[in-house]
This record gives structure tokens, C-alpha cells and sequence, in this order.
């Protein structure tokens, strides 16, 4: 990659601060924001997920001829019926849990997702997914621009980032979404205690709302450091979070159990961010046998949303709650000679939640390798998008967020036969 | 250029140069001229390199050990040697040049481990050939010995280096089904930048380096096998392979078709044309630009021409690059100054060069780097760390200000004793720590806090019981101030 994701978000960085209020002020406001909020979990499966090794179409003879040894052989696959150009379709055989919320009708597969001239870059790839512009992938990213339209003061607990660093589809010109892998962690420390603790606290604080005039670099690293002074208590709470059953221990897992504690402590969040990684298989994919890369991963992804699905079934959260997914690409439809497989174009969203219209949409690919095949690009190589991933942004934005798609996406993506929400 | 550097200058330039200045830093290069200074840390190579034998000893930072202390096959202990030489070398640029080639050729160790077990993850990462049974060079001592190399013979090393074979997947590219991993990320991210090659040129790549394998010499017993590099010419795919850029001087952009046994070369040609192609020196120019100059304002193009042009006329020679770099009006400008935001590493070896490491382990600073988000030998990928701001997120944040306060606990005691002459007023005792901690220039307003802070809780005695606690709670309030994260 060239300077695109190092560089700053143009135009980010001057007017990033966080309006400074009071701890008492912020939990009014957070629950002035919070009444009846709509979550909305951003999933990053990060390194190009396989599609095709998670939503099978088993009847399709050249998925078998061109991936010999990857290939999940039909009886295996959890069928979940035919989408509307009649191809059969079915779930890897580790997704089970994803296939009784499908057959719940809550989870959506969105089949052949993806944009015109698909990027093969991880790096550009993922930047191009976060901004929703394929042409200017080093702008804000489209989540960060949604909680850049909220109304001021904006509560700095708005977003939750469950990773360390701040990924591109939150990046925003003012607002910090703090990153908060644990709960339990995240607390002031000091070298003192009693009275001089308090003192070194309260001079942080005062420290921490700041604002350093014309050093906009620096004043980007005082939001950073008020977020967290502001943030302090209320994500306490949510590390004496009791779930309703046990999370796997994954960092998955455990990140999807915090962001359940957060909605159910009710303590204002409206966009989480999650990830789980290990999707580039290049080599050893390994999609069929217990404790194969493609197979734990599927493990992961499964037992995490199953988790998190049923507890907030359980608490009755699952209708305020929209997960979607992407993954910067999708991956070559034959398999290379180490037994995996390389970066590819159109891939599988996924939209999870208690208003979802469940099923298939889209068509699947026909995986001929006629060079002809208008399913398929790159000489029949890789999978041909049909549903821009813009387009299943724009239904969230319009239909969940509640904001204009078109100024949110700068363009109208909408697309009539899409209805996942 | 002024002939004597000032405390200023030496600052700016150990920084960026190293991870901050020890005392004994200081008192080394004040006694040089910016010129001097620079080329002191360039030729690094008329100082001894002895940091390792003080591992363990009094007066250096500690390290934590689990039986026998072993770097080069157990991570956590690579780890701390590491942080160990970037407090204690006396050639910091090697250090940091090393840190600048871990990003710029990110490996991480757990996928090296997951396929060859912990111990032999940590070798191919991490192990020094003169301690090691069969002379293995892990890729991060290879890079040290590289540090100021030839930048041509660092990207062959790496092609043939066992961790990025794992890494990359080469070591299962063959000419049946080539591995198109290695084959772009060369290009993409060590050489040309992405916009530079097409799809069909990673395509090409993939068959270029097809039967660059690994074997696995040496016997068990006596613990000479390991996994090594290989040219295995009945893997290799022996027809022409064409490019969208020059492959040779006279412009041609084909790789002919050559014997499998001749085959190896196809990988050096293009080796060698990626490291002449006038994209790489402008690619490594606005890397070089980030990492020591500035990252609040974009690459000054004068700049990255006369670099770009440096490592061409000096055919790759990065030593002559780097000191072009460190010796560029850029470099010294007063808008360079603090204008670039401290990688976790960074930030915690300069703390512990201006708080204090005595009596501290660096195996305690491992976990809270990790919380800012950075694990030295496990970048988060191929690409490296994201740096800049995405240093700071909140928790990130929280993390640098709760590591401070740990270690001023740590070094309570310490900080008694060297401000103890300083105590006898708030007011002494807050100029003594901001000229310790040098931070980017502080506003009126967050010093008075500061003040505040320290005729917070009673009146002031100057008694040891105060200087300390006030010291510690200082201590804490400074590293973990936003212009603190600044170098």
C-alpha cells in the first residue's frame, strides 16, 4: 500500500475534541440518548473470509472439481434451502447455531456482495469497505461520518470499540470512540493512594478536558485521554456484567459478552465494533477437519453470535440489535496448491438481529469456468459482485439508523429487492 | 548548521534516532557537533555491541526469567531482550532501524509457532546464530545485522528467511499451484507501494518465487535441525514471466523461461528489479519520512526526491540514506520537532530512560504494551502497526497513563533520592520533573494544573514523605500528559 491508511483522515483531525461535561451531566445525557436506542454491531471478519466455505452451494459439480481438497462434501453442509435463482444452498457444517437463527428467520446472507473492480489489497480492501467510497479510501470512515451527524454534545460512551486500535469504519471528525477490549481494565491507576489518588485524579481529569489551541495533532491525543477520564464509571458497570449464560472464551467471545453487558447495563451505546480475525487462508485452510484454520474459524464465528443471540434473546435485546458483517474480500474459487486459498473479489454479508427478515438474498455464483460466466470475474478466477455493499449499508443507514443514506454514503445505493430490515 | 548541538537538538535527535536519551546519552553527544552526532549514530558499528552481557546484572533494568532466561527460544524472554538493548544499547539507531524493519517487513510470530511449536517460532524470529546449535539467524537478528544495510540484500534475506516463508506461505508455493502471498506483498508493501503493479503482476511473482521452499537439515539429537531455505527446482514454474514494470536495465519487463535448475534466478531478477525500481526508493522515502521526520504534515516532496535519489546513486546503501535523512533541513526543522506521535515501544523505553529502571523488569512493561497496542515480534499484519493516531484510542490512552503510574510506584524510591534536593518548593520540584521528562511544549494552563495538583492535600513540608508521594503522583501526571506521547 502507498500512504492511504497511515496518513491521517484528511480534515479529521482539527476539530477533534470532546466536549467536556461533568460525569453527572453525562449519564442524563446518556440516558436521554439511550431511551429505546438501536444497537447497531459492526463485524469485521478480518483477512478475506472464504464465502464459499461457509455458504456451500453444494450442487454446483465445478465446486468440487476446482476445490478438491477444500471442498465440504454435500452431505455435510446444513442445508438452508435454494435462493431465487434456484441454487442450493448450505451452511459449513460447523455453523449450527447460525442455522438455527436462520431458521428463526433472524439472519440474512447477502450473496455476492461486493463493488465494481474489487480490490485484492487487504489493506486497501478494508479501507475501501470502511468508507463505503471505493474512490477515496482515505476519507472518515462511514460509521464514524453516521455518529458525526448526531446532534451535539455527542456522549463520548456513543460507540464502543471492543479492539485496541481505532479501525477506519469508526474514524470520524469528532468523536472519539473509546476502545475498550476489557471492562475489567479499564481503570484509573495511580502510585498513591486515599486522598493523594483523589488529588491525581481530579488533576487528570482537569487536565484531560483541555483544549490545545492551533495543535490540532495534540488536541486529537487530549480527546483520546477526556474520553477515557469521562468514560471511566460507566463502563465499570458493565465489568460487573452477569450474562444470562457462558461466552466462549474467545477474544470473540468475550468481546460480544461485554457489548451485551454494555446494552444490558443500558448505558447509552448505540455502535459497537467487533472483529475476529484469521480469515486469510492462504495455505491449510483446512474447512473440513475438526480444528482446521477454516473449520475454527467457523467455530469461533459460531459459538460467539450463538452466545450473544441468546442472551440478549434472553434478556429481550434482540430486537434493539442489528450485527452486520463484512470482510474486505472474498476468496479465489480454486484452490491453490498449499490447500488454501488466495484474495478474490465478491464475498457474504451477514445481517443478524430480532427485526431481521431472515433468508437468502442475491443469487449465488455459478462457478463454471467458462471465462464467459457473468457470475464470475478475472477469467472465471474470482466471484462477480451483483449487490453493491454500499446497497446493504444504505438499508441500514435508511431503515436502522434512521438517517439519509443518501448524504450518509454520499449517493443513492438503495435497492428495491433488498428487505433484510 | 551550528557547530555545538544543543540539549534541545540531542533530544530531538535520540528521539527519533533511538528511544530517548539516558543520562549517560546525554553527556555523550553534547560533546558533538549535529554532524558528528549523526554519524556517530550511523556508524554505529565503531561501538562495541555489548548490551546483552549486562542482561541481569546491577544497574540495568531487569528481566524476569522462568528458569534459565532464554531469548531465542522462548518469545516472552525474546521479548525482554529486546527491551532490554533499546534501554541499554549504545548503538540506539541500530535499535530503532530494527524496529523500523519489523513494521516495514511485519512478521508475526504466532503463525511461525503454529506451525513449528513455540520454540521453534521463537528461534526463526528471535535467535542469535552464535548461540544457536546449527547457527540459525532468527529474522529480527538479521535484520539487526542488516539494520543500515543494503537494502537489495535485506529484501533477498527476507525472501529467504524461514519465519517469512511460513509467514508469506512461500514454503508451500509450487509450480503446480503458486502462492500468491509472498508474490504480492512484495510488491505492495517491502518495494514498489500498491498503484505500482497490477493483478497479473502478482500472478507472475507467485511463479517467480515458486519452489522457494524450505528443507529441513541437521539432526534432532543435538539440536542442528531446523527448517531453512531452499530452492527446489522441481517445484519451480519454468516459463517466462512478464511484468507491467522493467524487469532489466534495457527495459524488458519478461523474465525468460529457464531450466528448473536455472530457475532460481528468476526470484533474484526480480529481486533485483523491484529494489532499482525508482518506486521503492520514493516508497521507503515516505516510510523513512513518518518514522523519523514528521507525521502531522505529509512528505515534503523535496524531500522524498533527494532521498529517493540518495538511495539510488548509493545503489541501496541505507546507511547513507538514513544519515541523509537525519542530516535533512527537514529533520531539524522546528515544525519536526515533537511532531510525531510515540509508538507504544517508544513511549515505554523513553520512560524508563527519563524515570528510571533500576529495580524495574521490562517483562513488566510486555502486557501493558500490549494494551496500547502494540507486541513486539507480532505485528497485527503483514501491513505492520497502523501508528499515528490509531495509537490512541481510549483504552490505549487509559493504558499509557496507568503505565506510568506503575512505574512511578516502581520507582518511588529512586525518585526520592534524585529529587530530594529539589523538594523545597512545589515549584522547584515541578521544574525539575518537566526538565527530566522533556515533554512537547506545555500551555500555561496544564502546568498550573500541575501546580495545583501538588499543593493539593495539605501544606508543603519538604519532608522525604511528601517529596515521594508528590514525586510519584508528578511522575505519573507527566508521562501520562498528552504531550508526552509526542517525540
Amino acid at each position: 500500500m502507498k500512504v492511504t491508511r497511515r496518513q491521517f483522515v484528511k480534515g479529521g483531525v482539527a476539530a477533534f475534541t470532546v466536549t467536556f461535561a461533568a460525569p453527572e451531566f453525562l449519564s442524563d445525557l446518556a440516558r436521554a440518548q439511550g431511551a429505546h436506542v438501536r444497537n447497531l454491531v459492526v463485524l469485521n471478519l478480518s483477512g478475506g473470509n472464504d464465502a464459499l466455505s461457509m455458504l456451500i452451494p453444494y450442487n454446483d459439480p465445478f465446486y468440487y472439481s476446482r476445490r478438491p481438497t477444500l471442498a465440504v462434501p454435500a452431505g455435510q453442509v446444513l442445508q438452508i434451502g435454494s435462493d431465487r435463482s434456484s441454487v442450493a444452498l448450505g451452511l459449513h457444517p460447523r455453523l449450527t447455531g447460525l442455522k438455527q437463527i436462520f431458521d428463526q428467520g433472524r439472519l440474512a446472507l447477502i450473496q455476492r456482495t461486493g463493488y465494481e473492480n474489487q480490490s485484492r489489497s487487504h489493506f486497501l480492501g478494508t479501507d475501501i469497505w470502511s468508507t463505503a467510497d471505493p474512490n477515496n479510501s482515505s476519507g472518515l470512515g462511514w460509521v464514524g461520518r453516521y455518529l458525526d451527524s448526531l446532534p451535539s454534545p455527542v456522549d463520548p460512551l456513543v460507540g464502543w470499540n471492543t479492539t485496541g486500535s481505532l479501525p477506519h469504519v469508526l474514524q470520524s471528525a469528532r468523536t472519539a470512540v473509546p476502545a475498550i477490549p476489557s471492562a475489567a481494565g479499564y481503570a484509573f491507576s495511580s502510585p498513591n493512594s486515599g486522598t493523594e489518588l483523589t488529588a491525581e485524579r481530579s488533576a487528570a481529569l482537569r487536565i484531560s478536558s483541555h483544549v490545545p489551541v492551533d495543535r490540532p495533532e495534540l488536541a486529537f491525543v487530549y480527546g483520546s485521554a477526556q474520553a477515557a477520564m469521562a468514560t471511566l464509571d460507566r463502563v465499570a458497570t458493565v465489568g460487573a456484567y452477569t450474562s444470562t449464560l457462558t461466552y466462549p472464551n474467545t477474544g470473540f467471545g468475550q468481546a460480544l459478552r461485554a457489548v451485551a453487558g454494555a446494552m444490558s447495563k443500558g448505558i447509552g451505546t448505540k455502535i459497537f465494533y467487533v472483529t475476529t480475525g484469521g480469515f486469510d487462508t492462504h495455505s491449510a485452510q483446512n474447512v473440513n477437519q475438526n480444528n482446521g484454520a477454516y473449520y475454527s474459524l467457523m467455530a469461533t464465528l459460531n459459538d460467539g453470535l450463538l452466545a450473544f443471540y441468546t442472551d440478549l434473546n434472553n434478556q429481550g435485546l434482540l430486537t434493539d440489535t442489528l450485527v452486520v458483517s463484512f470482510s474486505e474480500f472474498g476468496r479465489r474459487i480454486s484452490e491453490n496448491g498449499s490447500s488454501g486459498t488466495d484474495h478474490g473479489a465478491a464475498s457474504v454479508m451477514m445481517v443478524m438481529g430480532g427485526r431481521v427478515n431472515g433468508g437468502l438474498y442475491g443469487t449465488a455464483p455459478n462457478l463454471n469456468t467458462d471465462p464467459q460466466n457473468p457470475t464470475l470475474e478475472n477469467s472465471a478466477g474470482d466471484v462477480h459482485y451483483e449487490t453493491d455493499f454500499r446497497s446493504v449499508y444504505a438499508q441500514v443507514a435508511d431503515r436502522w439508523l434512521g438517517t439519509d443514506s443518501v448524504k450518509l454514503l454520499g449517493g443513492d445505493f438503495r435497492k428495491g429487492s433488498l428487505s433484510f430490515i | 548548521m551550528a557547530k555545538g548541538i544543543t540539549d534541545r537538538q540531542i533530544d530531538h535527535l535520540l528521539r527519533r534516532a533511538g528511544f530517548g536519551a539516558r543520562p549517560d546519552e546525554i553527556d555523550f553527544y553534547s560533546q558533538m557537533s549535529i554532524t558528528d552526532a549523526v554519524d556517530a549514530l550511523v556508524n554505529y558499528d565503531a561501538i562495541a555491541d555489548d548490551a546483552d552481557m549486562h542482561i541481569g546484572q546491577n544497574g540495568y533494568v531487569g528481566t524476569t526469567t522462568r528458569g534459565v532466561f532464554s531469548p531465542n527460544s522462548n518469545i516472552t524472554d525474546s521479548r525482554q531482550r529486546w527491551l532490554f538493548r533499546m534501554v541499554h544499547s549504545d548503538r540506539p539507531l541500530q535499535e530503532k532501524m530494527t524496529l523500523f524493519w519489523h513494521n516495514h517487513f511485519a512478521t508475526g510470530y504466532n503463525k511461525i509457532a503454529g506451525a513449528y511449536g513455540a520454540a521453534e517460532g521463537a528461534r526463526y524470529m528471535a535467535a542469535k546464530a552464535s548461540e544457536d546449535p546449527a547457527k540459525v539467524r532468527g529474522q529480527i537478528e538479521m535484520l539487526r545485522d542488516n539494520a543500515l544495510g543494503n537494502f537489495r540484500d535485506i529484501l533477498l534475506n527476507i525472501a529467504k528467511d524461514t519465519a517469512m516463508l511460513v509467514w508469506l506461505d512461500g514454503r508451500t508455493n509450487t509450480k503446480a499451484k503458486p502462492q500468491e502471498n509472498f508474490g504480492r506483498e512484495i510488491m505492495e508493501l517491502f518495494t514498489m507501494g500498491v498503484g505500482n503493479y497490477t493483478e497479473p503482476d502478482v500472478y507472475a511473482a507467485a511463479r517467480v518465487f515458486s519452489g522457494w521452499n524450505l528443507q529441513r537439515p541437521g539432526n534432532v539429537a543435538d539440536g542442528s535441525a531446523r527448517y531453512e531455505f531452499f530452492y527446489s527446482a522441481a517445484n519451480h514454474e519454468t516459463t517466462a514471466k512478464t511484468f507491467s514494470f522493467p524487469i532489466y536495465a534495457d527495459g524488458n519487463k519478461t523474465i525468460p523461461a529457464r531450466s528448473a535448475d536455472a530457475g532460481m534466478q528468476d526470484g533474484i531478477d526480480l529481486i533485483n528489479a523491484l529494489t532499482a525500481n525508482s518506486n521503492t526508493g520514493r516508497y521507503l522515502a515516505g516510510k523513512l519520512w513518518r518514522f523519523f521526520i514528521c507525521e502531522f504534515r505529509d512528505p515534503d516532496p523535496a524531500f522524498v526526491d533527494r532521498i529517493a535519489g540518495v538511495y539510488l546513486q548509493r545503489r541501496y546503501d541505507m546507511r547513507q540514506v538514513v544519515r541523509e535523512v537525519l542530516l535533512s533541513p527537514q529533520f531539524w526543522d522546528g515544525g519536526s520537532y515533537y511532531a510525531r506521535y510515540s509508538w507504544p515501544v517508544e513511549f515505554i523505553v523513553r520512560s524508563l530512560k527519563d524515570i528510571g529502571w533500576r529495580g524495574f523488569s521490562v517483562n513488566d512493561a510486555i502486557a501493558p504494551m500490549a494494551n496500547m497496542g502494540q507486541t513486539l515480534y507480532e505485528p497485527p499484519d503483514v501491513s505492520g502497526w497502523d501508528a499515528g493516531q490509531t495509537w490512541f484510542s481510549t483504552g490505549a490512552m487509559l493504558a499509557r497513563m496507568n503505565f506510568a503510574a506503575s512505574l512511578a510506584n516502581n520507582q518511588k524510591f529512586n525518585l526520592l533520592t534524585s529529587a530530594k534536593q529539589y523538594g523545597a518548593t512545589p515549584e522547584a520540584l515541578l521544574s525539575f520533573y518537566l526538565d527530566e521528562l522533556r515533554t512537547a511544549p506545555l500551555d500555561s494552563s496544564v502546568r498550573g494544573e500541575l501546580m495545583t495538583y501538588l499543593r493539593a492535600t495539605g501544606a508543603w513540608t519538604g519532608n522525604d514523605a511528601q517529596v515521594q508521594t508528590k514525586s510519584a503522583g508528578l511522575v505519573h501526571l507527566i508521562a501520562g500528559l498528552p504531550e508526552y506521547q509526542l517525540i
